[in-house]
């Protein structure tokens, strides 16, 4: 096996159009697809016109204050704002392609706000105008908006039932309010039963007046427990969901080290078929493998070879660009050997299926083609989640990513590179099974690879 | 047929088929020693087919090829007894020519690896050329190469399979000098060709087959050749 390896090495370097290929492209689109995944998407370009002057735009409830200012800073670090000196230059600028969208804030928004408040008039409203010419641009912009939107929205009616609160407190127990600038005095409910009960209590037995006072007594009895009960619910509307974010614990991957498990399959897919598949190809189309075959050396020992040569350049390769990107991206050292162990399991496992594609195909360019056109839906596929498409399809994409090795090698991978992930041994087991299935379908179709 | 107490390689009733086709039907012969002989035919005769079945690249479905002599009884042919050079060169363009040899002697476990790429480099007259790429080479050097190589584990037996269809006149009369030193060296030479002229020049005996059968075998002066 030397003897073929050495050759097939001394070939491969004496293909500096095929070596630069398998060299520079796997790692410029490993990299491109680690980045692009790891990397959050950049905030769009938002025009934005506000009508509301400065030291303008707060909001009154009672002694509270909201300031829309504080939101609008929150939204500015959402989006990249372009600041439009008019609603027709905000429309312009989307129009224009200046901008994804237009967020158009009417001077009088913050009276609307106020007055809807007060006396529940009012329409108060921010026109968003939108760039439809890419719908997922579309939705980045009109999500980053009506994330913004919908904090102002909350800490509006947060600060109203704070109010709500706080006078129904004084409706229960009383209390002090200011009114046309003066200071009165509210007796409450608790307040005016005490003193219907005292009234009662000091009234001869016989009064005619008992009956009609022990009426308005019993009505504040059951106000005073009916808003203290329903004190707490309204309070509660204010907030009505939590959200506490948690992940199962033991499986959870860094983002940018699963990132880098993607761009190292990725890298290792690409070498380990395009290499595996040329290799055994380029067998038949020198005219040699009839010679080779014919005593000299067995089928099987030939593809042993292949894997051998596409999986070790392969791996080579997958570990110097994990050790370039760990500059950028801690990687766990510790977990090394772990590391060399999966991307072996997975480069056999690719290479394995490259030497079935290289002996189905019997030329070097139509295999190569054919690994290339295999390996992008392979990986396609493996990287949908099967929860974020409909049941059927989801089950039918797990079957894919089932026969080839992908998710397998990924999932290897990213156990190899995380400590808190579980271990990697089923999937090295997948990674076997698939090895020995491509296997066998490489040495049937070896059969007729001699044939002229 | 030659004595068989001389022969070096035996056919016996060789028949192959490719699905419901029949390519050899029961084709016999002996080759003897230092026996230059040629297998002729139209296009789709079976000559290929009958050096591959001699060569063991193709299993015959059924007869028997044999190595007829003290030692080989019962002995299958194999690369270190028949030497077998495919009509397109088997090589590796990006390997030299002396890597080509080296690589092959190694694979074929030649005791001395390195002397036998000398001498066939010295007995091709390819010295020169042993750093070039194969592909650099003319075909009818690439020819000498691939011809090298089937001689390299010194085959009693070396089958051709239509060695000069790619060739110049020039080329082809070097081929020719050539693989008569080999027969005069004592390997038998068993080639293929629908070349008529070359057959009559160059061949002790002649082998004729249409559609897969036997029509003819002797010296080349004996064969109706307007047939």
């Amino acid at each position: 096996m030397r003897w073929l390896l050495a050759k097939d090495l001394r070939i491969l370097q004496r293909s500096p159009v095929l070596l630069g290929t398998l060299v520079v492209y796997p790692i410029v689109i490993a990299l491109l697809i680690g980045f692009a995944i790891s990397s959050p998407p950049a905030p769009p370009v938002v025009a934005v016109y506000s009508g509301v002057h400065n030291g303008h735009g707060t909001i009154a409830f009672g002694s509270e204050r909201v300031s829309l200012a504080k939101y609008a800073k929150q939204l500015y670090r959402s989006i990249q704002p372009l600041q439009a000196s008019s609603p027709r230059q905000a429309i312009a600028d989307v129009r224009d392609g200046r901008a994804l969208a237009a967020l158009i804030i009417p001077a009088d928004i913050d009276t609307e706000i106020q007055q809807l408040i007060r006396t529940g008039m009012g329409n108060p409203t921010v026109r968003v105008v939108l760039n439809s010419h890419n719908p997922l641009e579309r939705d980045l912009a009109k999500q980053a908006i009506q994330a913004r939107v919908d904090d102002v929205q909350s800490a509006v009616s947060r600060q109203l039932m704070k109010l709500l609160m706080a006078d129904l407190q004084k409706v229960l127990s009383g209390g002090s309010v200011s009114f046309l600038g003066q200071t009165v005095h509210l007796l409450g409910l608790r307040g005016i039963r005490a003193i219907v009960q005292s009234t009662i209590a000091s009234l001869p037995r016989g009064s005619r007046q008992r009956p009609a006072l022990q009426q308005v007594a019993d009505f504040a009895n059951l106000a005073i427990d009916g808003l203290a009960i329903a004190g707490p619910d309204i309070g509660g509307v204010t907030t009505p969901l939590t959200v506490r974010e948690s992940d199962v614990s033991g499986i959870t991957t860094p983002a940018s080290s699963y990132a880098i498990a993607i761009a190292a399959v990725v890298l290792l897919m690409f070498v380990t078929l395009l290499v595996a598949a040329g290799m055994l190809a380029l067998e038949r189309s020198e005219n040699a493998y009839r010679r080779l075959v014919r005593g000299l050396v067995r089928p099987e020992l030939l593809l042993a070879e292949k894997v051998v040569l596409a999986s070790a350049c392969a791996l080579a390769m997958t570990l110097a660009m994990s050790a370039v990107i760990s500059i950028f991206v801690p990687l766990d050292w510790g977990r090394f050997e772990l590391w060399v162990i999966a991307l072996a399991a997975g480069g056999v496992a690719f290479a394995a299926m490259g030497v079935a594609v290289g002996a189905l195909a019997r030329d070097v360019s139509v295999a190569s083609l054919l690994a290339f056109l295999i390996s992008l839906p392979v990986a396609f596929v493996a990287l949908v989640p099967s929860t974020a498409v409909s049941g059927g399809l989801g089950a039918v994409l797990d079957t894919i990513s089932f026969v080839f090795p992908f998710r397998a090698a990924l999932e290897a991978v990213s156990n190899g590179f995380t400590a808190s992930r579980p271990a990697i041994g089923l999937p090295l087991l997948h990674l076997t099974l698939l090895a020995l299935a491509f296997a066998a379908l490489a040495r049937v179709a070896l059969l007729r690879f001699g044939e002229r | 047929m030659v004595d068989g107490a001389a022969a070096t390689l035996r056919a016996q009733l060789l028949t192959h088929r490719f699905g419901p086709r029949v390519a050899l039907s029961e084709v016999s012969f002996d080759v003897a020693a230092g026996e230059l002989l040629a297998v002729i035919g139209p296009n789709g005769a079976g000559k290929t087919t009958l050096l591959s079945v001699l060569a063991g690249v193709l299993r015959p479905t059924s007869g028997t090829v044999q190595l007829p002599g003290p030692g080989h009884e019962g002995e299958r042919p194999s690369s270190r007894t028949v030497g077998w050079v495919p009509q397109q060169p088997a090589l590796y363009a990006k390997l030299s020519v002396a890597e080509n040899l080296r690589l092959f002697a190694r694979l074929e476990r030649v005791p001395d690896p390195e002397r036998s790429v000398r001498e066939m480099l010295e007995q091709t007259g390819l010295s020169e050329r042993a750093g070039d790429q194969v592909k650099e080479l003319s075909g009818g050097n690439q020819q000498r190469v691939n011809i090298a190589i089937g001689l390299l584990s010194g085959p009693r037996v070396l089958l051709l399979d239509e060695p000069s269809s790619a060739l110049d006149p020039r080329q082809r009369a070097r081929l020719w000098e050539f693989i008569a030193r080999l027969a005069e060296g004592g390997t038998s030479v068993v080639y293929s060709t629908h070349d008529v002229l070359e057959a009559q020049h160059h061949a002790d005996r002649v082998l004729a087959l249409d559609e897969g059968r036997l029509v003819f075998a002797g010296a080349p002066a004996a064969m109706d050749w307007s047939y």
